[in-house]
């Protein structure tokens, strides 16, 4: 193959220019807001990268996401699209958050134990969702708000039971337990400034891993790919589709609950009452989209956002608005689909 | 057939000029020249991934050439968009369909210039319009039937139907009879005679050389991306195109040694199923196909073969009746547990139910067996074993280009994807092969080369299901043939004895003996 060419024709460069144009179309949004762009940018950059303890944060930020980018390019390779991460996420969350606050145990158990509940819990929101469109063949995206909404509630509503509301006022739980935390040593703490570093991503970066393999080695990831793909031709070659997608959704489910526990665990460490969805769900979208559905692509463009949404939190220390962040990254996600569409066009003639 | 065409050799419409198309550092087309005059129809001949298609889709303006000129009514162009080759009155139908698939055939023809009526389509007068083509050119559409539910051949008249609505007036068809029945070809042929008096220009891919002798004025051939010449057709004969198209002489008998059929191995009895719409459409079928045999089953399109394969296969529930496979009734068991139980089968729509066109074809290979030992330990695949079986078979099977092992199967050409096809179901070597149309797209020599396989699951003392519409192939292949008409069995006859006139008549609803 011509070295060029090949190049040319990869989902980097298209990616690469996607977000190119999307920070100046944040560019064109500043200036309308009468803020000079290079100096938000400078901001932004610095932000992240002018101390090692802004990296480490921005790091922490990023975790969460990697595994909703996760959870979100797992069910594209299956032919769904799980726009439920969001409230996979939260029931995520709100196991975890019991389990660690209200079981005393070691940490050695008590941290698994909270990981694990967090995981069943996105993992059942989704199969359920799963389940409902393969036997009854209600329309999964429909479904899948629904459950964001019944998670969001559900939370608020857990958030303020007794036993598990903070004592005194407040509109949040209880912080869950030391022993459930998931932070580093305190030497390693002290050492980068952060109290929060915590060993999120590399939970994320073994996730995205054990994810890339299941996808691309094993007779599962063969499976759920040719079903994604044509499930005509998955289901004349004897593989139960509907099987199939249940499995995705069960996965895909479960890795943003894992976001869920990973963000309270390590950088919350309790729930709040919420007033918006948070959004880690639909973030996750973004995150995948910009790697391509590749699973270790997902570390790279989840770092990527978390640095964004940590150095767009400093915007305001200039009075830019951090929204801005949110254009760049909606750019970035409008441009790539385009890309994808001419690509379709591109292989539709391809074939004959 | 009598040549039907109105060939006016003062004006050309099409020139192609040095054609060159490098897909990577592959040349799929080098150096190709093409003239077509007015009124002409011609054909492009070559080999199953000659480059052909690629051809005309730098025609059709979805590929852009690497060298070369077009000039198209003496005007040199540009064609850097199908929509740019339109306004040039050029329309092409595909080699694979382009229809859309939760649409209506109506919806799918008007797709992309709805006529409007204040805000809304005006779906009345598009349907109005749509039945009056259909007429006129004699094509069997149902204008509100959706596309997922079509059979392949009402998909192809709609797919023509589509470019004649939008008015070229140089029509390109890639292997537009692939998928026709003899009857529908002829009509097809009559069609295109109309267009030619019209005036219009019609460029023809088959790899059917009696079609080339009944419609063509000229033939281009091309050998492995490279132009060959351009012939006139009442210049040549059949067995020269061939050998011209080949390089070396074909054969176009099979051999076949005499074996007496053995145990029953498929036997059906008395089913009933329907059809997408609902309606019965197998009205209490009994067939039966011995070890050692190859039973051919004739019949025009729409009169129950697809549902029955599809039943036999797993991919439809039947309604009532009994299938016995190796004598356990297996009447509506799932398509994995048929497979289990001996049957195989090489479907009608290499692209819907064939293959996962984005998967390699080494992973092709393995749809059915991906979980054998062969193939996966603990659920972990072997990727080194995957593609030394891929790479066998393609040494074996002669898929073009070699070296395609990691490459996804809707790069190949047409004819190199149903060859991926045959060779997985082939290999599975089942006690019961069911074959619909497989030698659909391919091009002569392939064609030899696939019944030998066939006949050699024959010899092995396999049974074979052909489903066919080319006469031509059930009755060279066929030890027995059975007419299928309005659901049931209309009646059979030895292969030996068969004769196109008895078929074709039966075929038609007629009896056996009048
Ligand atoms: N998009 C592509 N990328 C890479 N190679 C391609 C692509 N399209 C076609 N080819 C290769 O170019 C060659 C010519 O393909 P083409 O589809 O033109 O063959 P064809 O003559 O139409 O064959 P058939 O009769 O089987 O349809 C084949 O070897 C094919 O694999
Ligand atoms: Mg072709």
């Amino acid at each position: 193959m011509n070295e060029k060419k090949s190049i040319l024709n990869s989902n980097a460069l298209y990616t690469l220019i996607a977000i190119a144009i999307g920070f100046l179309v944040g560019a064109l949004f500043l200036l309308v807001a009468k803020i000079n762009p290079i100096e938000a940018y400078t901001k932004l950059f610095t932000g992240v990268f002018s101390k090692p303890k802004f990296v480490v944060w921005a790091v922490i930020y990023a975790s969460p996401l990697i595994f909703t980018g996760l959870s979100v390019a797992f069910s594209f390779k299956t032919g769904v699209f799980n726009i439920g991460a969001e409230g996979q996420f939260v029931v995520g969350t709100l196991a975890a958050a019991v389990v660690g606050i209200m079981v005393d145990v070691p940490a050695v158990i008590h941290i698994p134990l909270c990981i694990l509940a967090a995981a069943a819990a996105g993992s059942i929101w989704g199969s359920v969702v799963g389940f409902l469109k393969v036997k009854k063949g209600i329309n999964e995206v429909l479904l899948f708000i629904m459950f964001n909404w019944i998670a969001f509630y559900l939370s608020n509503y857990v958030v303020n039971l007794e036993v598990i509301h903070k004592e005194g006022g407040g509109e949040a739980t209880k912080d869950v337990l030391e022993s459930a935390k998931i932070l580093l040593p305190q030497s390693v703490r002290q050492l980068t400034g952060c109290s929060n570093v915590n060993f999120g991503i590399f939970l994320a970066i073994i996730a995205a891993v054990v994810i890339w393999f299941l996808i691309n080695k094993t007779t599962i990831g063969y499976q759920l790919r040719a079903v994604g793909f044509n499930r005509n031709a998955a289901e004349y070659g004897g593989i139960n589709a509907n099987r199939a997608v249940m499995t995705a959704m069960a996965i895909s489910g479960g890795l943003a609950g894992l976001g869920g526990a990973v963000q309270l665990l390590g950088m919350s460490m309790r729930v709040s009452q919420f007033a918006t969805q948070e959004s880690y769900g639909f973030q996750g979208i973004t995150v995948a989209l910009i790697a391509g559905s590749n699973p270790i692509g997902c570390i790279f463009s989840g770092l990527f956002y978390g640095a964004m949404k940590y150095g767009g939190s400093k915007l305001s220390l200039i009075n830019a608005p951090s929204e801005v962040v949110d254009i760049i990254m909606g750019t970035i996600i409008l441009f790539i689909a385009v890309s994808h569409v001419f690509k379709k066009l591109a292989l539709k003639g391809k074939r004959g | 057939m009598g040549k039907t065409s109105h060939i006016d050799e003062s004006t050309v419409t099409i020139q192609m000029k040095d054609i060159v198309k490098k897909f990577g550092n592959f040349v799929a087309n080098d150096h190709i020249n093409l003239t077509v005059h007015k009124g002409e129809v011609h054909a492009i001949l070559g080999e199953n991934g000659a480059g052909k298609s690629t051809l005309m889709n730098v025609l059709y303006g979805l590929y852009r050439p690497t060298e070369g000129e077009i000039f198209v009514n003496g005007k040199k162009v540009n064609i850097d968009s199908p929509g740019k080759a339109i306004e040039l009155g050029i329309g092409m139908v595909h080699q694979h369909f382009m229809l859309v698939q939760p649409y209506t055939i109506t919806e799918n023809i008007i797709l992309g210039m709805e006529p409007v009526k204040g805000l809304q389509v005006d779906l009345a007068s598009a349907r109005q319009k749509v039945r009056e083509l259909s007429e006129k050119y004699n094509m069997q559409v149902d204008p509100d039937a959706k596309i997922e539910d079509i059979s392949v051949g009402m998909q192809q008249r709609a797919e023509i139907l589509k470019v004649l609505y939008r008015g070229a007036d140089i029509l390109i068809l890639d292997e537009p009879t692939a998928s026709l029945t003899p009857q529908e070809i002829e009509e097809l042929i009559e069609i295109i005679g109309h267009l030619t008096a019209d005036g219009k220009s019609v460029i023809l891919i088959t790899h059917k050389l009696k079609e080339i002798k009944a419609s063509a004025d000229y033939c281009t051939i091309i050998r492995q991306g490279k132009y060959i010449r351009t012939v006139n057709v009442e210049d040549v004969t059949e067995n020269e195109l061939a050998s011209m198209m080949v390089g070396r002489d074909v054969e176009f008998v099979v051999e076949k040694k005499n074996i007496t059929p053995g145990d029953v191995v498929l036997e059906v009895k008395n089913l009933h199923g329907k059809d997408y719409r609902g309606t019965e459409i197998l009205k209490g079928l009994n067939l039966t196909v011995r070890k050692g045999e190859i039973v051919g089953l004739a019949g025009v399109d729409g009169n129950g073969q697809t549902e029955l394969v599809e039943i036999l296969t797993g991919l439809r529930k039947g309604d009532s009746g009994e299938v016995y496979m190796n004598g356990e009734n297996v009447f509506n068991w799932t398509p994995r547990a048929l497979f289990k139980k001996g049957i195989s089968s090489i479907p009608a729509d290499r692209q819907k139910h064939g293959l996962v066109l984005e998967f390699s074809v080494a992973e092709n290979l393995i749809l059915q067996n991906f979980a054998e030992p062969e193939f996966s330990k603990k659920g972990i695949l072997n990727k080194k074993s995957i593609f030394d079986h891929a790479k066998e078979l393609i040494a074996k099977f002669d898929i073009r280009p070699s070296g395609c092992e990691e490459r996804p199967a809707g790069q190949l050409s047409g004819g190199n994807q149903q060859k991926v096809i045959i060779a997985r179901e082939v290999t599975n070597d089942t006690d019961l092969l069911i074959a619909v149309n497989p030698t659909r797209g391919l091009d002569v020599g392939a064609i030899e080369f696939v019944h030998k396989y066939i006949v050699e699951q024959r010899n092995k003392n396999k049974a074979v299901l052909l489903v066919s519409f080319e006469l031509d192939e059930i009755m060279s292949l066929s030890d027995r043939i059975e007419v299928i008409f309005d659901g049931t069995i209309k009646g059979g006859m030895a292969g030996k004895d068969a004769d196109e006139n008895t078929l074709g008549l039966m075929m038609a609803g007629g009896n056996q003996h009048e």
